[in-house]
């Protein structure tokens, strides 16, 4: 397989303290990929210097062979990186419909997007029923199902997820996760951010551990689960 | 629907019958000053709606915008006034002036990028100082704006070798030069009010929309930020660089004194007073405190005929009505008299949660 991206030596400040500290990762086109590591290990971070958001203090990010470490985020999202930020990122106050119809603005293709939301209506019926309600009004999981979505709509190659499964009841995580299962089917790659490590590799090919900025360890999700030092470190068992 | 669209058009004609015999109406019924009032209405009206812009739309608090309408005003002045000897056209010097505010919004712009409500706000508040300073002393060493006294003699508005200081006969009817430049500031409103309206429903104007919501969220549906806020800068800065031209050959006269602190604040009231966001809410909002203070006027002759004194000057009484409006409007209206609907979605949000 072909890496889709790869991020090599990244380096990312905030003034004097590094956040990321000369991360190596790849994904490859259609993996599934799941980072995982306490707080303030620097994951968020990473997310946001491979979206642009961020500026790289050195290293390399290629996408698609592409160096886009010094690129902005509009384009980036146009090449086809699609961040779900953490705490969702909705336009709380303007509505569902509006929410979905800014996924799609980098596109110009009116009808195929209407067909494409009028889709997402038709399997989730709450955001059907509440389209013209602000999209403050959803639930936490909803919400979340809603910037999934969004992000979907601009058609990204790599889906990049912070933390989606954060405060949601177990019930609402499993519909997010039968939502990225759907994307994934349709050959999106995604880069997983997660705390609740079980839930991360199992729904991944592949992991790294981030501790401190720095990748501490990186083997196949199975691998990882089945690791006794990972176990007692990130499962509490 | 087809009994709803009728009745829209027969509205929309009668509002346009209204307004065109309004100055009729208004210089025959209480007088030429009072023309002059709907006249400078009309210009606070332009500068509301593009200010609106800049904080309703874009979400961006702008403390300065007074600036952009001294940048239009003065380039008028000084490219059609005996202070440089020049006397460019109308036609030329209008669209010179809304370049160079826009050209000004975005050095406005740039540098504040990066900062947010009340620290944009006090760096906007700094740069309508630093304008207004400036057309202050810079006529020394060399005189460009002749300082604190002004340019005056600036020529009036002339198209086509049509003076709108002059009087005109047409239809058997006598037009005085306040009902001409009526005319003249109505059609160049209801342009700007189209383009604002139509800016609003566009896809810049939804992305400026997700950027007042999230920031980070909108660089992520890939909306270019940057570029998106000093484009709102612009735009809004524009019509204050027309309203502006349109302010100095209607008055032939324009000093520093004209765009201070209090005419920023006075715009902005505007459009909290109207409702943020809404343009029909924004002109209700110019309208009300444009002719209100003048109304209030009449008071000090009232005054002066039933108590023989004046006891409270309409001046103070202006300023105690103003503070109690918006006291008032805090408490009772929070989202403006007309507000947009989002704005009223997001007051409610905040009283349910």
């Amino acid at each position: 397989m072909s890496a889709l991206l790869a991020v090599e030596a990244l380096r990312v400040a905030y003034g004097k303290i590094q956040a990321v500290q000369g991360v190596d990762l790849t994904v490859a086109e259609h993996e599934r990929v799941c980072l995982i590591g306490a707080n303030g290990a620097g994951k968020t971070t990473l997310l946001k210097a491979i979206a642009g958001m961020q500026p790289s203090a050195g290293g390399s990010i290629r996408f698609t062979g592409d160096a886009i470490a010094h690129k902005p985020s509009s384009q980036i999202v146009a090449l086809g990186i699609a961040l779900v930020p953490e705490g969702r990122g909705i336009f709380s106050r303007l509505t569902v419909a509006e929410n979905l119809a800014m996924g799609a603005y980098i596109r110009r293709d009116k009808a195929a997007i209407r067909r494409e939301i009028d889709i997402i209506y038709q399997q989730y019926s709450r955001l059907g029923e509440r389209r013209d309600q602000p999209a403050g009004q959803l639930s936490g999981g909803e919400q979340q199902l809603l910037a999934i979505h969004r992000a979907l709509l601009s058609k990204p190659r790599l889906l990049l997820l912070d933390e989606p499964s954060m405060g949601l009841a177990p019930l609402m995580v499993k519909a997010i996760f039968a939502t990225l299962a759907d994307a994934h089917k349709t050959g999106v790659a995604m880069l997983l951010v997660e705390q609740n490590a079980h839930l991360a590799l199992a729904h991944s090919d592949r992991g790294y551990i981030m501790e401190t900025g720095k990748i501490a360890m990186t083997d196949s999700a199975s691998e990882l689960a089945a690791n006794s030092d990972i176990k007692r470190a990130y499962f509490g068992v | 629907m087809a009994r709803r669209k009728r009745s829209a058009w027969v509205s929309f004609t009668l509002l346009g019958a209204g307004l065109a015999i309004l100055p009729i109406l208004i210089e025959t019924g209480i007088g030429r000053s009072w023309v002059r009032v709907i006249d400078f209405s009309l210009l606070y009206i332009m500068l509301a709606v593009g200010l609106n812009i800049v904080v309703g739309y874009a979400g961006l608090l702008d403390l300065g915008y007074i600036a952009f309408y001294a940048v239009g005003a003065y380039c008028y002045a000084l490219l059609a006034s005996p202070q440089f000897g020049l006397h460019l056209p109308f036609w030329a010097i209008l669209p010179i002036g809304a370049a160079a505010a826009a050209l000004f919004g975005i050095l406005l712009g740039a540098p504040t990028l990066r900062l947010r409500g009340d620290y944009l706000a006090i760096v906007t508040l700094g740069f309508g100082e630093i304008v207004r300073i400036f057309l202050n002393n810079l006529n020394t060493p060399v005189n460009i704006t002749n300082g604190p006294q002004g340019i005056t003699l600036i020529d009036p508005i002339r198209i086509a070798g049509f003076s709108f200081a002059a009087k005109h006969h047409w239809l058997g009817l006598t037009f005085s030069s306040p009902q001409q430049y009526y005319y003249l500031f109505l059609t160049l409103t209801l342009a700007l009010i189209f383009v604002a309206l139509r800016l609003q429903d566009s896809r810049i104007g939804r992305a400026w929309a997700a950027i007042r919501e999230d920031e980070l969220a909108a660089a992520a549906t890939g909306i270019n930020v940057r570029n998106l806020k000093l484009l709102a800068f612009a735009m809004g800065a524009t019509f204050a660089g027309v309203a502006g031209g349109l302010f100095a050959g209607f008055q032939g006269f324009v000093s520093p004194e004209s765009f201070n602190l209090m005419e920023s604040v006075m715009i902005l009231c505007m459009i909290v007073l109207g409702g943020m966001g809404n343009i029909p809410g924004v002109i209700l909002g110019a309208t009300l405190l444009t002719v209100l203070p003048e109304a209030l006027r009449y008071l000090g002759d009232w005054q002066q005929a039933w108590l023989g004194r004046i006891v409270v000057d309409p001046d103070d009484l202006r300023m105690l009505l103003f503070g109690l409006a918006l006291i008032v409007m805090m408490l009772y209206r929070p989202a403006g008299l007309w507000p947009s609907r989002l704005r009223r979605r997001e007051w409610e949000d905040q009283r349910t949660s």
